[in-house]
């Protein structure tokens, strides 16, 4: 039976160089790997009978252009990120693989051949983030409109989007056009550093 | 001899058996399918991306609206998310109240699903019969929170108010006379935990009138024992999660497995299937239908002899009191800040995963120290089962595909988000 603490002291020799750096936090081990070498890297956690990670829970696309910061880009570090969230059945473990990608061609290996279930989230992140993963068979957009343009979850994407729907008297059907509302943020996105609550202020006390 | 082709065909988005707004092309060889392709996203609402321009207490009230017949659940999964980054657990009897709810909302997500199912196979009577017990959970909700669905009442650290010691009574209408009123209104006359005790005392002669309806049933039998039937090495790669692949013999439920909140008090049994079709996952639902009963009656016990407080008691993270408001500076201070800025999460992610009605639901919150999430991804369970539609229909008849949409449990809301 393999624990998450034992797990993270042996995928250094498991992984490799492909592993680029690990980390235990909140009781969860996050992986950072090689993009390139996703499709290895994933192929040796599952089939490794100390890791076992039979099932792939999801696969979800990150775009940290912002992250930490007030709406100002440093341009030297990768702007996307794809995580995979891992389920092993048989240790009851779970962890989480991320593979940082290029700000400007976000391309990535497709595992579905690993897990087939990978599919759809795929196509998700393809979708929403313009992540392309190589070797997908079908690689569609999934749950935008049909002929959308654009990547909607990017976050230079406005929240209101760029075109709206409604109906055209003069061509007697429903039309796109440029969107009409604007965008209403309430509450400004602030991070104070003074004010830190919860689970640093348990870890004084 | 006649030359037969394949044609395409289109199945919704309207239709009433596509649950909502499903969408499939088939490709038909007569009246077996070749292929079929899903096309989703037609209640798309960007949830994820709204949570992103809002701060953390903004969102709660989305997730209600994601799986719509599975309300509290995903809220639960959300503020558990939130709860980890924070550090903070809530108090006990806020973790039974967060339990029972769970198990109400179970019943209730799985009495849509009994009755909608069988309606697709074609027995209208469920239905009637499911929603008649629906009805009573609602006004649990309604009790509680106010709103009989979007309830909106977990909130991190606790549940937003304790359970209320009177039940709403009906009054005598034109159509319900005194004598009939005082009938509907006699579960009513103590408090909420009365209400629900009484529930949880009728309700197995209910699911017991539903198998008497369906289980034996040749017609049921007929479309749903050898439908859709999957490994349990391919449900396991599918990605399936729940009474998905319970129903194929992977004895797996969050609640034993990583329990959360108290459920590792709960005395319980996970069933489990041998065969992996469709009446194989239709028992698994209705046994855990009863065995939610039985939760509910732990949690009852447990809530009646414990008060106590529901909510921690931190105005970093929770409104103070209003009478406290009225006398305290800081106090209000503390309720100007957390309306007009919120809390502020530390920098880090956090994946919080629940035993939700229909499978595993998942929410991987990454914050960057904000008042609002950096990244917040929900993993709907329904939108890995509904992937393997094409997989689960190949080779069956058309009306057949109507039995596996209904035994996947499909609920747009959280497919689509």
């Amino acid at each position: 039976m393999t624990t998450l603490a034992s797990l993270a002291e042996s995928v250094d020799e498991l992984l490799g160089p492909a592993l680029h750096s690990k980390r235990l936090d909140l009781n969860e081990l996050t992986l950072e790997v090689d993009s390139t070498e996703i499709k290895s890297v994933c192929t040796k956690l599952r089939d490794d009978p100390s890791c076992d990670f039979r099932q792939l829970i999801d696969v979800c696309g990150v775009d940290y252009s912002t992250y930490g910061l007030e709406n100002n880009e440093s341009l030297d570090k990768p702007r996307f990120g794809v995580v995979y969230h891992l389920l092993s059945l048989s240790h009851n473990l779970r962890i989480r693989v991320r593979a940082l990608l290029d700000r400007e061609q976000p391309v990535i290996d497709s595992v579905i051949e690993i897990w087939p279930v990978a599919d759809w989230f795929e196509r998700e992140a393809f979708d929403l983030y313009g992540i392309v993963f190589k070797g997908h068979p079908d690689l569609r957009r999934i749950l935008t409109d049909y002929g959308f343009i654009g990547h909607p979850f990017r976050k230079d994407f406005p929240l209101s989007g760029h075109v709206e729907m409604a109906y055209d008297e003069d061509k007697g059907r429903v039309a796109y056009r440029p969107v009409t509302v604007e965008d209403r943020i309430l509450v400004p996105r602030t991070i104070r550093e003074d004010t830190q609550t919860g689970r640093r202020r348990a870890e004084t006390d | 001899m006649a030359e037969i082709r394949n044609y395409t065909m289109n199945f919704g988005p309207q239709h009433p058996a596509a649950h909502g707004v499903l969408r499939v092309i088939l490709e038909m060889d007569g009246e077996v399918i070749g292929r079929c392709d899903p096309h989703i996203g037609l209640l798309h609402r960007a949830t994820e991306k709204l949570a992103e321009s809002k701060p953390f207490n903004q969102s709660i009230g989305y997730m209600d609206r994601l799986d719509y017949v599975s309300m509290m659940c995903n809220e639960h999964a959300y503020v558990l998310a939130i709860e980890k980054m924070l550090g903070i657990t809530p108090p006990l009897r806020a973790q039974y109240i967060r339990v029972l709810f769970d198990e109400i909302t179970r019943i209730l997500n799985h009495c849509l699903w009994l009755g909608a199912h069988a309606l697709d196979v074609g027995a209208m009577t469920v239905f009637l019969y499911c929603f008649r017990e629906r009805e009573d959970l609602m006004d649990c909700y309604e009790a509680v929170s106010g709103a009989r669905m979007h309830a909106t009442y977990y909130r991190p650290g606790g549940v937003y108010r304790d359970l209320p010691d009177q039940m709403p009574q009906y009054t005598p209408t034109r159509r319900h006379s005194e004598k009939e009123t005082e009938q509907r209104n006699q579960d009513r006359s103590g408090s909420l935990l009365d209400f629900i005790e009484a529930f949880t005392e009728r309700f197995p002669a209910c699911v017991d009138e539903y198998e008497t309806l369906l289980s034996d049933n040749r017609i049921w039998k007929q479309r749903t024992v050898d439908i859709g039937v999957i490994a349990p090495e391919r449900a396991i790669a599918l990605g399936f999660t729940g009474p998905m692949l319970r129903g194929s013999g992977i004895e797996w439920d969050l609640r034993k497995k990583q329990p959360y909140e108290v459920y590792d008090q709960m005395d319980f049994d996970i069933p489990i299937g041998t065969n992996g079709d469709c009446y194989d996952r239709y028992l698994c639902r209705v046994e855990e239908m009863r065995q939610s009963n039985r939760i509910i009656r732990q949690c009852i016990q447990w809530l009646r002899d414990n008060p106590g407080p529901v909510i921690i008691d931190d105005y970093k993270l929770i409104p103070p009191s209003r009478e406290s408001m009225k006398g305290d500076m800081e106090s209000l201070i503390h309720h100007f800040k957390l309306f007009t800025e919120g809390y502020f999460v530390p920098e880090g992610e956090a994946y919080a995963a629940i035993e939700h009605p229909k499978g595993e639901f998942g929410i991987y919150l990454v914050s960057d120290g904000a008042n609002k999430p950096y990244r917040c991804k929900i993993r709907a369970p329904g939108f890995a089962h509904l992937a393997s539609l094409h997989e689960m229909c190949q080779g069956h008849m058309l009306a057949d595909m109507v039995a596996i949409i209904g035994t996947q449990d499909i609920v747009f809301g959280e497919i689509d988000r």
